[in-house]
């Protein structure tokens, strides 16, 4: 018997997600700049403050790196905090206490300690707020060990990633595309609905090329697949949905059926989640590769304001299909 | 501006002995323990036994003494890089402590962590910290936790005049006051961050206290080399924190007497005077809490020799304790990534 599903938005899913596990397990508190009276700045929190109350949410001064202190000093202490970065570009003030002390402490401590801290924050351009407000950092994290990365391209994926990261031991950060709040899809109606981290997810089966993309760059991958099809390119998307672990098999997997990949991300190219599941597919399907891996990350100059600009900069599905094209045939990229 | 502002510069009478007998041979013992454990710690670096940075806490004992000694074993506590006294003020085992200091497996991090990693989560201590300031949202953090799981408990942050002009200090301290945590700030001052004089570096008129009064809390500037004075201090910080009337900053005024860590030249040649260290000597926190409890008959010199022997001999074990145990084997350079 298949579980029930209701359809709600990638925003609901974050408040369900929450307030699920607040109800399961009184440790868990919640914390951010405006995310309680004020339900937090793309609304996605409203009515936590109601449930719950102002000790398990808190509205916070601008302080990311006392914000993330306390938080790491909670999880250390018995609770589990849920610590929200309003915008991922602001995670860079918060650097310390994420990458010198969460994600060490396990190891530098030799297992004593345990940090059950989750971070939410935001990643994604396209709405004219400039480099300081969209950029996609999520290559930062995912390069630090001792941190877990999520990086949900749906309502299901991101309530189900959030509940179990929130009941993980360790430090995991949920980037959210502040893009996609509206964004609506089927949810299991199971308050136990989980999806564990390291498990790639197959969102359409093809068999000529394999696209790996991350959150919102699924639905570009899916807008270009319908493209490709009219071309008779069948075209598989693998989602990686979490980048720390990462699930290498079901991408190699896919790559043995289809012999092609390109490797699509909203973070800058270089140096980034692109440059690092391109490398990975060479190395390990590089026997079954037909054609060189190709990847496509933001361009790399800062987000700019102006809606003349900013598009030029973001992966869109016409460059996608652009590249997978020329995987097949002799075309400009 | 320094309305909250209390100021101990000495202790109240250096003839007299305020705490009884059991309490003021626990703050010798433990002072005495450090001032032993240290010297053991230059000996093996010295020796090439110990790799890596070695910070010293000589001279600084009163400090962490005087403030643990008003602690609970469940408190919590964050340090620094110099962190070896407040390590063992709280209850660290000197075995295990000098094994990590060797990186060996026995060590209280399984040599993972080594001399500036040191914690014992069994006894409140969140770690000694690279970073500086990198304790100061985790000591708010765990007084938050505690306030939110009503357990009495406290935090104390102990830091130096170096990190009181870090971002973290301010957003800490803040966030401390508004939400009224139990959390005790406890700034060593040293006077020299690394090999720089916190006079020279510090928009203070004196006190780095009176930054306490832009977050609305009380601060004491306190001897921090007479165990005494921070003692007492601490009792009343602690009491007023459990009783949820919110943080304090307690400035002990202190010094170390080596270099910034082992092997990095001879302060007196540099940045600080030999008539300044000279005066810091006189001061030092040991000899003067032994000459109180001669004072106040609680022993006399044999008995002294005595004590020193027997925290010498610890020591001593300890040190052929962290010989003994091996390091980690290869393996285990993967464990403990993830919990």
């Amino acid at each position: 018997m298949s579980t029930p599903e209701r359809v709600i938005t990638y925003g609901e899913a974050v408040r369900e997600a929450i307030a699920e596990e607040m109800r399961r397990d009184e440790t868990v508190f919640f914390m951010g700049e405006d995310v309680a009276a004020a339900g937090g700045v793309f609304k996605v929190t409203v009515g936590l403050l109601d449930e719950f109350g102002d000790d398990r949410v808190r509205d916070t001064p601008i302080s990311e790196a006392g914000i993330m202190g306390a938080g790491v000093g909670a999880a250390l202490t018995g609770m589990r905090p849920i610590v929200e970065i309003m915008f991922g570009d602001f995670i860079t003030i918060a650097m310390d206490q994420i990458v010198n002390q969460a994600a060490k402490m396990c190891y530098m401590t030799g297992g004593q300690a345990s940090v059950p801290l989750t971070i939410r924050t935001t990643i994604g351009a396209g709405r004219s707020s400039a480099a300081q407000h969209s950029q996609s950092l999520q290559a930062w994290l995912s390069h630090i060990p001792g941190v877990k990365v999520a990086i949900p391209s749906t309502p299901a994926d991101l309530k189900g990633l959030l509940k179990t990261a929130i009941r993980d031991d360790n430090p995991t950060v949920i980037y959210e595309d502040k893009m996609m709040y509206a964004l609506k899809g089927p949810v299991p109606d199971d308050d136990d609905y989980t999806i564990p981290f390291g498990v790639a997810d197959i969102k359409r089966e093809g068999s000529d090329v394999s696209i790996v993309a991350t959150s919102s760059m699924v639905h570009t991958a899916l807008k270009a697949a319908d493209m490709l099809e009219q071309e008779q390119i069948s075209v598989e998307v693998v989602d990686p949905r979490t980048l720390s672990p990462l699930d290498m098999e079901t991408i190699v997997r896919s790559v043995q059926k289809t012999s092609r990949a390109v490797v699509i991300d909203e973070a800058y190219q270089s140096y980034g989640v692109t440059g690092e599941l391109a490398s990975r597919i060479s190395d390990e399907a590089f026997d079954y590769l037909d054609a060189p891996v190709k990847r496509l990350g933001a361009m790399d100059v800062p987000v700019p304001f102006s809606p003349g600009l900013e598009p030029e900069t973001i992966p869109d599905e016409e460059k996608l299909v652009r590249t997978v094209q020329s995987l097949f045939h002799d075309v400009p990229v | 501006m320094t309305e909250s502002l209390e100021i101990i510069t000495t202790s109240s009478d250096e003839g007299t002995l305020p705490l009884n007998e059991s309490l003021s041979r626990e703050i010798y013992e433990k002072m005495l323990t450090i001032r032993r454990f240290e010297e053991a710690v230059l000996e093996i670096y010295t020796q090439g036994l110990m790799r890596g940075l070695a910070h010293l806490y000589i001279g600084q004992e009163a400090s962490a003494v005087g403030i643990c000694s008003a602690l609970n074993d469940d408190d919590y506590l964050t340090s620094t890089h110099r962190g070896h006294g407040h390590l063992i003020a709280k209850g660290g085992k000197v075995d295990r402590m000098m094994a990590e200091m060797m990186g060996k497996v026995d060590g209280y991090n399984r040599g993972k962590g080594g001399t500036m990693h040191i914690a014992d989560m069994s006894l409140g201590i969140l770690g000694a910290n690279g970073i500086v300031g990198g304790g100061m949202g985790m000591a708010t953090g765990a007084a938050l936790s505690g306030k939110m799981r009503n357990s009495g408990q406290v935090a104390v942050c102990f830091f130096g005049d170096g990190a009181i002009n870090q971002g973290a200090f301010l957003e800490s301290a803040n966030l401390a006051s508004v939400w009224s945590l139990p959390v005790l700030f406890v700034c060593e001052n040293n006077h020299y961050g690394e090999y720089t004089a916190a006079s020279d570096v510090t928009a203070v008129r004196e006190h780095v206290a009176e930054r306490a009064a832009g977050f609305d809390m009380p601060a004491v500037v306190v001897d921090g080399n007479d165990a005494v004075a921070v003692h007492q201090t601490a009792m009343e910080m602690v009491k007023r924190a459990r009783a949820g009337e919110g943080p304090c900053l307690i400035e002990n005024k202190t010094y170390r007497y080596r270099g910034h860590h082992v092997g990095d030249g001879d302060p007196e040649k540099t940045y600080r005077t030999q008539e300044e260290t000279d005066t810091w000597l006189a001061r030092d926190p040991i000899p003067r809490f032994a000459r109180r409890m001669m004072k106040a008959g609680m022993v006399d010199e044999t008995e002294l020799d005595t004590i020193d022997a027997t925290i010498t001999g610890l020591v001593e074990d300890a040190v052929e304790f962290a010989k003994e145990s091996p390091y980690p084997v290869a393996d285990e350079v993967t464990d403990h990534v993830y919990a």
